[in-house]
């Protein structure tokens, strides 16, 4: 953001450009159900580390109109257990050499994360995390307010608020990146390399023969298929629904918003569990701040005014200095939340039909991570180790990966 | 902020009630005879629908009382609500309906 080229100079082609717009063959070996961020990272990775590229990639609207879209574009990887930072490290890596793998600007800023304590058990269980990310060979660090302050100034340090900075968790790797951009380049590499995105295309059934799905019906037509891999974040149990596979998913409304353009005033990204809010400030200078979800199940795409006035109140507390700003545009996601803040990625009772969903108010970050997963999952049949962790089965056999410290209000 | 009828307080504010995940959930009559999959598919399998779910929600910052609401996911429209009568009303664990 302290960059001399004006916002806008690197901007890239329109994506008119960027991709074919091809009809629905009769078959591919393999149909990717939502044209996401998750979805597409998975078609580039097929191409390009397997050599699959007889694939459909099938968007039920516009491509990355989702999620994708509505993210606060966060991306870190300080989380708690093995498992969880395991796929989340292996995504920031990712996401360090991925302008040159994509060919394309994401505009990847490492600008680091804070995530603030409010109280003595978030100070034990920050301090607890950041111990654990260490082990896990992690970036992070514990900080205390004058440090805290000393990297991001605007913080309201002082001990008269409601509930006063105790400290920080501090990953200086973490960052932002351009939402559209990095589904553009994704999408971009994928058709180079043969693969179909059929946008305006919804699932609308499946065909089954015994344990195996053996056409896709979508809204443009049937699509013979050899495997299929769900990415379709909180719509997943409305396709799932039709192939009578219950999963612990359960769908709720996301909002964030952002303010109108301002000069640079935020250096880093501020996030706070405990008063529910997360922070940062977008290159061409609008604030990004999301919430919590919304505490019912929602398809809606928007959520209820009350969470983002209480989303409001803590940030202004948190940064004085926004109390000026106004507010631009809110809007909401759908996003598709498990009973440990962790996704479920992997097999179905079907052979043929794997899922990766879960990934609740967290997706973005782990884009190029579990695509690369996935992709791998797919390619052989099996779940990558990097995936196994978060089979469906973990709700039998118990082995949860309870997530709900580092992840559940606020990814 | 969209005003929620309680069948014993009248219309209040959403923010009073507290969202309580799907109704008529019956506790197992013989929990120790279920299996892992079928302790599992009670305790963490939800149905998820776009469209009429029927919810339980509780009035907490008002009479404290559960009440059952079919509402619709996709508009977040509340078509009906009432008392959910199945329940004891005195229960510390209300989902435990027989």
């Amino acid at each position: 953001m302290n960059s001399p080229v004006p916002p806008g100079a690197a901007l890239p082609d329109h994506p008119d450009f960027l991709w074919r717009t091809p009809e629905p063959k009769p078959s591919y070996d393999v149909v990717i159900v939502g044209g996401g961020g998750h979805g597409l990272a998975t078609a580039h990775y097929l191409a390009q580390n397997h050599g699959i590229t007889n694939v459909a990639v099938l968007e039920r609207g516009w491509l990355a109109g989702g999620n994708m879209a509505r993210n606060t574009t966060l991306i870190r990887s300080n989380y708690l257990w093995d498992e969880s930072a395991a796929i989340y490290e292996h995504s920031l890596k990712l996401w360090e050499g991925l302008e040159d793998d994509l060919g394309y600007p994401i505009l990847f800023s490492q600008r680091g994360v804070l995530n603030l304590a409010h109280t003595e058990q978030d100070v034990r269980d920050s301090v607890r995390r950041v111990e654990a990310n260490r082990l896990n060979g992690i970036d992070a660090e514990w900080l205390g307010p004058d440090e805290v302050a000393k990297i991001c100034p605007i913080v309201n340090v002082s001990d008269d608020i409601r509930y006063p900075v105790q400290g920080a968790t501090y990953q200086p790797r973490a960052g932002i990146a351009k939402h559209d951009y990095v589904a553009w380049g994704f999408a971009r590499r994928a058709d180079e390399a043969g693969i179909d995105i059929i946008q305006d295309c919804e699932v609308t059934d499946f065909v089954v023969d015994g344990d195996r799905v053996t056409t896709v019906r979508t809204s443009r037509g049937d699509i013979a298929c050899g495997t299929v891999a769900l990415c379709a974040a909180g719509h997943t149990s409305v396709l799932l629904d039709r192939l009578g596979v219950r999963t612990p998913l359960q769908s709720h409304p996301l909002q964030a918003l952002v303010s109108e353009l301002l000069e640079p005033v935020h250096p880093t990204i501020v996030m706070s569990n405990a008063v529910h809010v997360y922070v940062s400030q977008a290159h061409k200078g609008e604030l990004v701040m999301g919430a919590g979800v919304d505490g019912y199940n929602g398809y809606g795409q928007r959520g209820a005014f009350h969470v983002i006035e209480r989303q409001m109140a803590a940030a202004v507390e948190l940064f004085p200095v926004f109390a000026r700003a106004h507010l631009l545009r809110s809007w909401a996601g759908i996003v598709d939340v498990t009973p440990d803040a962790s996704p479920i990625v992997g097999h179905t009772p079907y052979a043929n039909v794997l899922v990766n969903a879960g990934w609740g108010t967290g997706g973005f970050k782990a884009t190029p991570g579990i695509g690369w997963a996935f992709a791998d999952t797919v390619a052989h049949g099996r779940p990558h180790p990097l995936v196994a962790p978060f089979a469906l089965d973990r709700f039998v056999t118990g082995a949860l990966v309870d997530e709900h410290g580092a992840a559940g209000v606020a990814h | 902020m969209q005003l929620i009828t309680c069948p014993w307080c009248g219309p209040r504010e959403e923010t009073e009630f507290r969202y309580g995940g799907q109704a008529d959930l019956a506790y197992p009559a013989d929990p120790s005879a279920l299996d892992d999959e079928q302790w599992a598919r009670f305790l963490f399998f939800r149905d998820n629908p776009k469209g009429t779910f029927a919810e339980r929600w509780c009035h907490d910052a008002g009479c404290r009382r559960w009440l059952r609401a079919v509402r619709d996911t996709r508009t977040y429209v509340f078509a009906e609500t009432g008392p959910y009568g199945s329940f004891p009303r005195r229960s510390a664990r209300p989902e435990r309906s027989a």
